[in-house]
């Protein structure tokens, strides 16, 4: 045995890179549970590879065929119904895990140096992601596959010169059809997947490069023992291999849960409407996307104009690239921040998930101006959190009338004459809601001491 | 050609007329009834199998399900199926219990009878949400002059399918009470009794939905049963993986 290893190891590094990478890579102790996501995120990656890969030996993809072979796979094909769910609960399972796992990078400031690239690679990959996502929800061919599309491919149509050209172009057609599905099944089950497993590879020789967070932000390697070895680091393996199996089986108890006993995940997870065929020429009552782009889906429907309505909900996205340079705090983790900053990452958590809701909502006068208040908060969040980077020298009732102007000025902008009395009146009224999230955030840290406190940060890591 | 058909394709006409291509508008509002579907009254999705292939299939087919996959998962025997196949293939045999549910419709023909080709019903229930929407559209149906077919249906409005199961449930009428507030309630009030009491009428209404809750998702037969195993393994598992982190842990301060 160890002879076929020196054999291998003479001509590969592979001793080396299972030290550098698992037996030897020392992570900090104190991950907490937001720590288990970046491996199920994995996990789930794979799960969504080999699923895949079974059901493409099965799908059609053709438009004639398309619906058929997949109700073929939920019928015919000997656990064809298992491997389907497996494939469309791990779909959904996915976002929820990345999304946790965004999350924890917010809190604890895992975007900051040295790690601003793996943060860069991590938003790569959920753009790739979510292309991923969008393309196989198309492959069903039901009414929200087709008309779900239609939606997103005509943002491209909104593009000033060249929009008819580009969604012409993503179509193959001048409607969606099927060269449009063909290309779509082309670039979910080959391009988009390799350049994802690029990422992933990518993302984690970059974190490999520089070393984990903690949930104390503090950089494990400034203290190391006389061999060089972190003294707040355990090994990757066997320590939390042992303990990410307790995730994993924990994560695939809520999995199967949802994939045996409401694998339509309510009607989110597989929405009704997509239990019908395709119709180019029935448009359905309601087109809501899948659940995982609703935040963004408020966004562009918050914008009237839908040029600008796109161009918001792109850099809804954007936005979020360049949270490395906007926060400027040299301390990371949200534990020894100040409340100001807590008030804030709550605001922004509960303002995605209301956007969210919001999504696969009908819109009505209330749920179109609470978007439009979501949506501003969810922007303001990015300058609130460049003005907390330094809270003791910020001049917060400067930046309070500086942020304001842009809310003003939209609200001025959109206030139009021909709003209905509900809709004036429930303007006015929910204009309280961006003017109390920028009170809290920068009128009370300036005013009460102890919401602009900050704590030490400990030398080492705690607990 | 007799004298109803002349009168089903007058009526047809003006119908494709008169209707929209948006035949499968929801029942805004409408409060749907209780379905109570069981799928573990296997006798229930029989009954409902064997009315649905005499009154509904002619029209609307099953076309991604198999026969003896239903008579495998509903308990039927060969003799039972084959007597529910009428279908034929191209050599004019009568199907294989192999075969698809299809039936032989024309689609373009059907589309200018009923404004609408009566579409595929295979896996109508997970479209609606599950079965109370079948099972209150069943039992939607009342008289209706003003529509071309002379009914008209509560939870879908405007519907361009006639009622065929009038001959057992009788006719209904829809009767509106105003609470003196402008509140109107709409209730149905069986006028013209059929072949089946109200009773017997709800009983297979229910059969019809169940059979079409089970064969827009054979798999939920057995699934539940496979999650408890899944979860019972998982549950074992996790404490025996909990108590390994442990052990390794204990160590780390």
């Amino acid at each position: 045995m160890n002879g076929l290893l020196n054999w291998i190891d003479a001509r590969f590094p592979l001793t080396d890179t299972w030290n550098k990478h698992i037996a030897e890579y020392y992570a900090p102790k104190n991950f907490n549970f937001f720590y288990f996501f970046g491996s199920l995120a994995m996990l789930v990656l794979v799960l969504q590879i080999v699923t895949g890969v079974f059901l493409t030996m099965h799908y059609k993809p053709d438009a004639e065929l398309a619906f058929a072979s997949v109700e073929y796979i939920m019928r015919d094909v000997p656990g064809g119904w298992f491997i389907r769910y497996m494939h469309s609960t791990g779909a959904s399972m996915f976002f929820i895990v990345v999304y946790l796992h965004m999350f924890r990078g917010l809190i604890y400031g895992s975007f900051k140096g040295p790690r601003e690239l793996v943060w860069l690679i991590g938003m790569l990959i959920y753009l790739a992601l979510m292309a991923e996502a969008f393309m196989g929800y198309m492959l069903p061919w039901g009414q929200m596959s087709f008309w779900g599309a239609q939606v997103i491919i005509n943002l491209f149509n909104t593009i000033p010169f060249i929009g008819d050209v580009v969604s012409t172009t993503i179509r193959g057609d001048f409607v969606i059809s099927d060269p449009t599905l063909n290309r779509f099944f082309a670039f979910h089950v080959i391009a988009v997947p390799l350049i994802l497993v690029g990422l992933v590879f990518v993302h984690i020789v970059a974190l490999h490069a520089v070393g984990s967070n903690n949930p104390d932000g503090v950089e494990i390697k400034k203290y190391k023992d006389e061999n060089g070895i972190p003294l707040d680091g355990i090994r990757f393996h066997p320590y939390y291999t042992v303990k990410d199996i307790v995730g994993v089986v924990g994560f695939l108890i809520v999995f199967f849960a949802i994939l045996f006993f409401m694998p339509e995940g309510g009607g989110y997870f597989l929405e009704h409407a997509n239990f019908e065929p395709a119709n180019p020429l029935k448009t359905p009552e309601h087109i809501a996307p899948v659940w995982y782009f609703t935040p963004f889906y408020t966004v562009l429907r918050a914008v009237p104009d839908p040029w600008y309505g796109t161009l918001a909900m792109f850099a809804a996205i954007a936005v979020l690239f360049v949270l490395p340079w906007l926060d400027k705090n040299p301390i990371k983790s949200i534990r020894y921040r100040n409340m100001a900053h807590l008030i804030n990452i709550t605001w922004f958590a509960v303002t995605f998930i209301v956007l969210g809701v919001l999504g696969v909502l009908v819109v009505t006068d209330e749920f179109r101006e609470l978007g439009t208040r979501a949506t501003q908060i969810y922007f303001l969040f990015f300058a609130v959190t460049y003005v907390h980077s330094r809270p003791h020298q910020a001049n917060y009732v400067m930046w309070f009338v500086i942020l304001l102007v842009p809310v003003l000025l939209w609200d001025y902008l959109r206030l139009d004459p021909s709003f209905t009395e509900n809709q004036r009146g429930l303007f006015w009224e929910m204009m309280l809601i961006p003017v109390i999230y920028l009170a809290t955030t920068l009128l009370l840290p300036k005013f009460v001491a102890k919401a602009n406190a900050e704590k030490d940060v400990p030398t080492r890591v705690t607990g | 050609m007799n004298f109803k058909s002349l009168k089903l394709l007058l009526a047809a006409v003006v119908l494709s007329i008169a209707s929209s291509p948006t035949v499968y508008a929801a029942g805004g509002g409408v409060e749907l009834l209780d379905a109570n579907v069981n799928l573990d009254n296997k006798l229930s999705l029989a009954r409902g199998a064997k009315f649905y292939a005499n009154y509904c299939m002619g029209c609307h087919s099953l076309k991604y399900s198999r026969y003896n996959r239903v008579a495998a998962d509903l308990g039927l025997d060969e003799e039972t199926i084959k007597s529910l196949i009428f279908t034929r293939d191209e050599d004019n045999e009568i199907n294989k219990p192999g075969a698809l549910m299809t039936n032989s419709i024309p689609v373009k023909d059907s589309a200018r009878w009923f404004g609408t080709s009566p579409p595929d019903l295979t896996v109508v229930a997970r479209a609606r949400g599950g079965g109370d929407w079948i099972y209150s559209y069943l039992k939607g149906f009342y008289r209706d002059e003003s529509r071309p077919l002379g009914v008209n249906n509560t939870v879908f409005a405007n519907v361009g399918m006639p009622h065929v199961l009038a001959e057992l449930q009788g006719m209904q009428e829809l009767e509106e009470h105003d609470d003196g507030h402008g509140h109107v309630t709409k209730t149905l009030k069986l006028v013209e009794p059929g072949k089946m009491s109200p009773g017997e009428y709800d009983q297979l209404a229910r059969d019809l939905t169940g059979f079409l809750v089970y064969v827009a998702e054979p798999a939920q037969l057995h699934r539940t049963f496979y999650g408890i195993l899944t979860l019972l393994f998982l549950s074992v598992f996790f404490v025996i993986a909990y108590f390994l982190k442990k052990e390794f842990w204990k160590d780390i301060h």
